[in-house]
């Protein structure tokens, strides 16, 4: 049990009392961290801000999505604590946009399911695939292209993180977690490519509450837990009118 | 009269058949979904980890936990199931989407596409455009013919960098539908938006094409 566990935590219990004390010794500065999310949807809203909070500098973060100006990893790029972004698409973000224009920040854009399967290759110990996507473009620059029946295939390789921060639906002490609809997204092949993987969930449940056959991600990925408190900001937020209203 | 966005949409929408799970890029394509014909079974996929996509939701039912590849709040159906972003494109690159409908800044006559990137200037990514163009079995192109400076987007070869080689199998833009040869010899002119004439289309199309005009 860690030291700063809550007083009411089971014995073998990965739960921390915040996201500041399940970043405890973890961060550092030129770290690689994997942020969890697609857009703002899912995203470890708390343990973002303990990084922030914490100071590191020169990060290389690996997430889809670069946040929004001044929210989720909008906030790291403030502060200018991200030296290097691996993403798909980042969009929304005009201080990104700005600080790549000028130099200040690395970027390398990677499709966004070759993205998904390199984090899900590292996390299976699986150091490079062979893919289809990206072939006679800029991705596949300086990349092995291997032909397997009539097509090309660029050689992709593996990720992995020095932390991964991922946001779940539930958990429990153990760290088996349950995402809720498109909140999962990245977050379960995140939770298997960190040397260290620390969930934020919205609610931790006793140990036993969740149903085995329904746990997306098992404990054995995540090494820390914390319950945290979520804004939950809605990018565009689309409806429909009813009508005779 | 050229065909404005809700006919582009509704043109588009002539591609669907029965049963077919199809993923629909962001724009135009999106209002393909208001024109599924009535009866027929289409699965909308959205690659940020959902298949079975319902309606923008009433008001009171916004759920930030449900949105789409757009960002955009959703709702789901009683068909709907949700998995990661890794299972997503394992769908997609493994040739279980049927088609996909997107937009592009350009296309060329050998199928290749350019809709991501404009050196120097946008700095966006190309999402999930990539993987959807190499994996998904029938690639739709929907998009203007001419870009805003009146410079034709349908050429002898793409001039942005690319999105992907030789995967485009249709073009639908405001003008008329172009069908990309199977064997990448070029194209075919078959179709004409309502009172376009073919020496239209001959002013605004750099690439080469034979005329196929089915009526």
């Amino acid at each position: 049990m860690p030291d700063n566990a809550p007083e009411n935590a089971p014995i073998n219990s990965k739960v921390y009392a915040d996201a500041k004390s399940a970043l405890d010794g973890l961060a550092f500065d030129g770290m690689t961290v994997m942020s969890g999310g697609f857009g703002l949807c899912g995203i470890p809203e708390n343990l973002i801000a303990a990084l922030r909070d914490s100071g590191v500098k020169g990060l290389t973060v690996i997430s889809n999505n670069a946040g929004v100006d001044g929210f989720g990893l909008g906030q790291l790029l403030t502060t200018h604590q991200i030296r290097k972004m691996i993403s798909s698409y980042v969009g929304e973000n005009k201080e990104f946009e700005r600080q790549y224009l000028a130099g200040e920040l690395e970027l390398e854009f990677n499709p966004q399911g070759t993205l998904a399967e390199r984090i899900r290759a590292g996390g299976a110990g699986i150091p490079g695939f062979y893919t289809a996507t990206g072939v006679g473009t800029i991705v596949a620059d300086g990349k092995e292209i291997k032909r397997f029946g009539d097509r090309d295939y660029v050689l992709e390789t593996g990720l992995v993180a020095d932390l991964s921060i991922i946001k779940a639906w539930k958990g429990d002490a153990r760290g088996n977690l349950i995402f809720r609809k498109t909140a999962r997204n990245f977050n379960p092949m995140m939770a298997t490519a960190g040397k260290v993987c620390i969930a934020e969930v919205e609610e931790i449940v006793p140990v036993g509450a969740l149903d085995p056959d329904n746990i997306h991600t098992p404990g054995i990925y995540v090494d820390r837990i914390v319950q945290g408190t979520f804004e939950k900001r809605i990018e565009q937020r689309t409806v429909r009118v009813r009508e005779g209203a | 009269m050229p065909w404005n966005r809700d006919d582009l949409a509704k043109r588009a929408a002539a591609e669907l058949q029965d049963g077919f799970y199809v993923n629909l890029g962001i724009g135009i394509p999106t209002l393909v979904a208001n024109h599924i014909p009535e009866g027929m079974t289409v699965t909308l996929q959205s690659e940020n980890g959902m298949l079975g996509m319902g309606p923008f939701p009433y008001e009171d039912e916004i759920d930030a936990d449900l949105i789409n590849a757009g960002k955009q709040t959703i709702t789901e159906l009683d068909e709907t199931s949700y998995f990661s972003s890794s299972d997503s494109f394992a769908m997609i690159r493994g040739g279980h989407i049927n088609l996909t409908i997107l937009g592009a800044m350009e296309v060329a006559e050998n199928g290749d596409i350019a809709n991501w990137m404009i050196p120097g200037k946008l700095v966006k990514g190309m999402g999930g455009a990539m993987d959807l163009v190499a994996g998904v079995k029938r690639v739709v192109v929907v998009m203007d013919h001419a870009n805003k400076y009146g410079e034709s987007k349908v050429l002898k070869a793409c001039t942005l960098p690319l999105t992907g080689t030789k995967v485009v199998n249709l073009i639908i833009t405001n003008l008329g539908v172009f069908e990309v040869k199977p064997d990448g010899s070029g194209l075919r002119l078959i179709e004409l938006a309502p009172d376009v004439t073919l020496e239209e289309i001959a002013e605004n199309t750099e690439a080469a094409y034979e005329v196929a005009l089915s009526a």
